[in-house]
C-alpha cells in the first residue's frame, strides 16, 4: 500500500498543470466554448503533442501504456480547468472498448491515428429511452451480403458532430432490452445514411443526435462478437466511472480552492467572511466532502484492473454515489459561500458548478447506482 | 502509487486474525457483538492474552514494549481488533497517558508506569473536562499548590469515563493562575486511593454508569508525579488529544456493526418480514457502506502520509467527524432493524428473552456521546478550517 506517486506519475501532473496555466486558462476555454464546436482542434493537438491521446493504449498498439493511475491524474488536471475536449470520451472510454473488444487488427487500424490526434473516435451507445441502461438497444443491425444495414437513433453522442467515426450500439438479436444481442459497429460520421444534429450542453461541450437510416458497413465494421457487444461495453463504463469521478475530484478541489480564496478576501461587516464561524464549518464540511469522493476515486481507480465483474461494479458504483453526494454539496456551497458573483456567467465557480452537476448526468446517476448497489449483496457482506 | 496490500501486509492480517479466533472468549466476542459492557476482569484477562504475544501495546516504543510496526501494520492490527470483534486496550492508559509518559516523563515515571500500563495492573482515566471547562478546556479551575515535596491538589472534574475502576487518573490542573489560560496548567499523576478524592457516578440517558465526577479536596500528590515541566501541561494534553483524535475512526466496529445489520435485516429473530426487503431501508444500509469504504481509504491515506514526518495530520479531524457520523449513523439503523421491540430497555446483564435488542436503543443512545468527546465535531471543523485552510 502506497500512495505516493511515481516520479513519471509526477512529471505527468506537473506538465499537465504548467500546460493548463500557460494554455487552457478560463478565459481561452470560455471562448472555446462559444465557438459552434465546442471544442478546439488546436487544443487536441497540444494534448497529442502531450503524449495524451495515446497515454491509456498499450505500446505494442501504438500508445504509451498508460494505466489507471495516469488516467487518474490526467482526469483530475482536466477537471480542475475544465478541458471541453473529449478526453474523457474519445480516449478513456473508447481507449477501453477498443482494448477489450478489439482484436489485433482492428487495434493496430485505429489506435496509431488516435493516438496522433487525428483520428476522433467516440461511443454512439444513447438512446431516449435507455437512460443509462447500457441493454436496451432498439437500433436495429440487420445481416445484408459482406455487411451489415443500421436503422435507428443514437442520441446524447459526445461532441459527435466534430467526431470522425463513431461505435455504434445496435441490435443484431433478441428484444429491445436483452443482454444478448448487441453488436458493436465502427460508422464513418460521413457515411451515406448518417445525419447528425448537435446540442450545445450546460457544461460548455457537445452532444449530437445521430440519425442512422439505411447505413451500411462491411464485416469488418463489428469490434467483437456481434452478439456480445455488451460485456465490452459495461467494461468499458466501469472504467470511464473510475475516470470521471477523478474528474470530479479535480473540480471540487478547485471550487473548494477558489471558496477559500474568496472567504479570505471578501469583507463585509469589516472583517473578511472566513472569519464567520458558519462559514468556516461549511467550508470545513466541503473539504471533508472532497476528501471523501478523493478517497472513493483512489478506490475505483484501483479496481479498474479488477478481473470480477461484480466486486468491480460495486467499487464503480459505490464511487458514483460517494462523488454525486459530495459533488452536490461542494457545488452548491461553492456558489452558496460566494454570493451574488458565483451566479455570474464571467465567473469560474459558477461553470465548475454546472460540470459536477452534468457529470452526475453521465454513466448514471445517484439513484441509479444507489438502486443497483442496493440490490446486491452490499460492500461488506453480512456477519 | 500502488493501492493494494502487499503480500506481507495480507499475511500479517490472516496471522492477527488467527490469533483472534484462536484466544478471543466467546462469551467476550458474543458480548462485543451484542453491545454489552466488558468489565475490568474481562478487559484485564484479554489485555494479559495481547501482552503474553507481545501485542497489548504495538504503537508504543519497542523498549518499552512495543513492536516496531509501521502505521499500516497498525492499522490493520486495529481493523483486525475492532471488526471481530474484540475489546480494544483501555485507550486512557496504552493510547494517552502512556505515550505522554515516554514521550515526556522522566526515567524514573517510564520505569515505574509503563510495564503496570501495557498489562493493565494499573487501571488509568482522565482528569481534563470539569463543569465549567469542556470544549474551552484551557479554563479550567483545578488548582495545585506547591507546598514542600508534594503538590495539593483541589477542584473537580466531571464526565470521567470508567474512573470507577481507576487506580489512577491523570489530571490537569493550575499551577499558574496569574499566568495566560494555557501557560499556567501542569500535569499530574494522581493515585485515586490518596485521602481526599471521591468518586460520584453519573447516570448516562442510556441508563449505564460510564462516568463519574471525581472531587479534589487538599489530595497531596508527590512532586515526583508530576509528567515534564511545571506549566508545560497544555502542550502534552494537546499531543494527547491528537493521538486520541486518530483513533477516532473506528472503521473496524462500524464494519462489524453494518455486517450484523445486514444478517438481521436479512433474517430478523422475532420472525418479522425481512427489513431487507424494503428498499428504503436497503438503500440507508448501502449508502452506510459507501460512507465506511470511503472512510476506511480516508484513512489509509492519512496513515500513509503519517509515514513521512511522523507528525499528526489535521486530516485526521475528517476522521473523528465522520467516525463518529458513521458510528452514530450505524447505531441508528440497528436499532430500526430491531423494529418496536427496540423499545425493551434492558439492563446489562441477564437474558430476559428478547435478547436480540439488546444494545439496540442503548447503544444508540449511548454514541451521541461521540460526536461530543475528544473535541467536538464543531471543534473539528473549526480545526480544519483554521489548520488546513488557513481561515
Ligand atoms: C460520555 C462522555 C465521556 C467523557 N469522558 C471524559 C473523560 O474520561 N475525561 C475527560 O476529561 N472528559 C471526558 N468527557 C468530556 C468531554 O471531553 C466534553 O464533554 C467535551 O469536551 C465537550 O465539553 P462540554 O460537554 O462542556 O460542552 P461545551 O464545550 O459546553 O459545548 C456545548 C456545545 O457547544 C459547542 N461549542 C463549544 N465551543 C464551541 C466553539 N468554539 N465553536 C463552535 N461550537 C462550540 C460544542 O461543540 C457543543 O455542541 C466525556 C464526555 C462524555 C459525554
Amino acid at each position: 500500500m502506497n500512495f505516493d506517486l511515481s516520479e513519471e506519475q509526477r512529471l505527468l501532473a506537473d506538465s499537465l498543470a504548467k500546460w493548463a496555466a500557460r494554455s487552457y486558462d478560463f478565459d481561452r476555454r470560455q471562448k472555446i466554448c462559444a465557438t459552434p464546436e465546442g471544442r478546439s482542434p488546436a487544443v487536441w493537438a497540444e494534448l497529442a503533442d502531450l503524449g495524451l491521446t495515446g497515454l491509456p493504449f498499450a505500446e505494442a498498439d501504438g500508445g504509451y501504456g498508460g494505466g489507471p493511475v495516469e488516467t487518474m491524474i490526467v482526469m483530475e488536471a482536466i477537471g480542475r480547468a475544465l478541458v471541453t475536449e473529449p478526453w474523457l470520451d474519445a480516449v478513456v472510454f473508447t481507449g477501453a472498448l477498443l482494448r477489450h473488444g478489439a482484436d489485433s487488427e482492428r487495434r493496430a487500424a485505429l489506435v496509431p491515428a488516435i493516438a496522433a490526434g487525428e483520428l476522433l473516435l467516440v461511443a454512439a451507445i444513447g438512446e431516449p429511452q435507455a437512460r443509462w441502461t447500457l441493454a436496451d438497444v432498439a437500433t436495429r443491425a440487420t445481416p445484408i451480403a459482406g455487411g451489415w444495414r443500421l436503422d435507428g437513433v443514437k442520441t446524447l453522442v459526445p461532441h459527435g458532430a466534430a467526431a470522425d467515426r463513431f461505435v455504434v450500439s445496435a441490435r443484431t438479436g433478441g428484444d429491445r432490452t436483452s443482454p444478448i444481442g448487441i453488436g458493436l459497429f465502427l460508422v464513418d460520421r460521413t457515411a451515406p445514411g448518417v445525419s447528425v444534429v448537435s446540442h450545445e450542453t450546460h457544461d460548455g461541450g457537445r452532444v449530437a443526435d445521430v440519425r442512422l437510416d439505411e447505413v451500411t458497413v462491411a464485416a469488418e465494421a463489428v469490434i467483437g462478437d456481434p452478439a456480445r457487444g455488451l460485456p465490452i461495453l459495461e467494461r468499458a463504463t466501469d472504467e470511464t466511472i473510475a475516470a470521471i469521478s477523478a474528474e470530479a475530484v479535480g473540480i471540487m478541489d478547485e471550487a473548494l480552492k477558489t471558496t477559500v480564496e474568496y472567504l479570505k478576501t471578501r469583507v463585509q461587516f469589516g472583517r473578511a467572511i472566513g472569519s464567520f464561524q458558519v462559514l468556516q464549518h461549511r467550508a470545513a464540511d466541503m473539504f471533508v466532502a472532497v476528501e471523501q469522493a478523493r478517497s472513493m476515486a483512489l478506490w475505483a481507480t484501483m479496481s479498474v484492473g479488477e478481473e470480477d465483474v461484480v466486486t468491480r461494479r460495486k467499487a464503480m458504483a459505490a464511487a458514483k454515489i460517494q462523488v454525486a453526494k459530495s459533488a452536490r454539496f461542494v457545488g452548491q456551497q461553492a456558489i452558496q459561500l460566494h454570493g451574488g458573483i458565483a451566479m455570474t456567467w464571467e465567473y469560474k465557480v459558477g461553470h465548475l458548478f454546472k460540470r459536477l452537476t452534468m457529470i452526475d448526468k453521465r454513466f448514471g446517476d445517484l439513484d441509479h447506482h444507489l438502486d443497483w448497489l442496493a440490490a446486491t449483496d452490499g460492500l461488506v457482506g453480512a456477519a | 502509487m500502488d493501492l493494494r496490500f502487499t503480500d506481507d501486509e495480507i499475511a500479517f492480517r490472516r496471522e492477527v486474525r488467527d490469533f483472534l479466533r484462536a484466544s478471543v472468549p466467546a462469551a467476550i466476542r458474543a458480548k462485543m457483538i451484542e453491545g454489552r459492557k466488558i468489565d475490568r476482569d474481562e478487559l484485564t484477562a484479554w489485555t494479559r492474552t495481547l501482552h503474553a504475544r507481545g501485542w497489548a501495546v504495538p504503537h508504543w516504543p519497542v523498549e518499552w514494549g512495543g513492536t516496531g510496526w509501521d502505521p499500516i501494520r497498525r492499522m490493520i492490527f486495529r481493523d483486525e481488533i475492532q471488526s471481530f470483534p474484540a475489546p480494544e486496550t483501555l485507550s486512557f492508559g496504552t493510547a494517552m497517558v502512556g505515550p505522554v509518559i515516554y514521550t515526556f516523563g522522566s526515567q524514573a515515571q517510564k520505569q515505574r508506569f509503563l510495564p503496570r500500563i501495557a498489562d493493565l495492573t494499573d487501571w488509568w482515566c482522565q482528569g481534563f473536562s470539569e463543569p465549567g471547562a469542556g470544549s474551552d478546556l484551557a479554563s479550567l479551575k483545578t488548582r495545585a499548590v506547591r507546598d514542600g515535596d508534594h503538590w495539593v491538589v483541589n477542584g473537580q472534574k466531571a464526565w470521567t469515563t470508567l474512573g470507577q475502576h481507576a487506580d489512577w487518573i491523570f489530571v490537569l490542573a493550575r499551577t499558574d493562575p496569574k499566568a495566560k489560560p494555557q501557560e499556567g496548567i501542569s500535569f499530574l499523576l494522581v493515585d485515586m486511593k490518596s485521602p481526599g478524592v471521591t468518586l460520584v457516578p453519573t447516570r448516562t440517558i442510556d441508563g449505564g454508569w460510564e462516568i463519574n465526577e471525581v472531587f479534589f479536596d487538599d489530595v497531596r500528590v508527590p512532586a515526583e508525579n508530576l509528567v515534564g515541566e511545571e506549566n508545560k501541561g497544555w502542550d502534552y494534553a494537546k499531543f494527547l488529544l491528537t493521538n486520541e483524535r486518530n483513533g477516532q475512526a473506528r472503521v473496524g466496529i462500524s464494519k462489524a456493526r453494518l455486517k450484523r445489520i445486514r444478517e438481521l435485516a436479512d433474517f430478523p429473530p422475532d420472525g418479522a418480514v425481512a427489513p431487507l426487503r424494503n428498499p428504503a431501508f436497503r438503500r440507508r444500509l448501502v449508502e452506510l457502506e459507501v460512507e465506511m469504504r470511503a472512510l476506511e481509504m480516508t484513512q489509509l491515506r492519512v496513515i500513509a502520509a503519517e509515514r513521512g514526518d511522523g507528525k499528526p495530520d489535521p486530516a485526521s479531524s475528517i476522521l473523528k467527524i465522520r467516525g463518529s457520523e458513521l458510528m452514530q449513523a450505524s447505531s441508528e439503523l440497528l436499532m430500526d432493524v430491531m423494529g418496536p421491540a427496540a423499545a425493551i430497555a434492558h439492563g446489562d446483564d441477564g437474558d430476559d428473552g428478547v435478547d436480540w435488542t439488546r444494545g439496540g436503543a442503548a447503544t444508540y443512545f449511548n454514541l451521541r456521546k461521540l460526536s461530543i468527546y475528544g473535541g467536538s465535531n464543531e471543534i473539528q471543523r473549526s480545526i480544519i478550517a483554521k489548520a488546513i485552510l488557513g481561515l
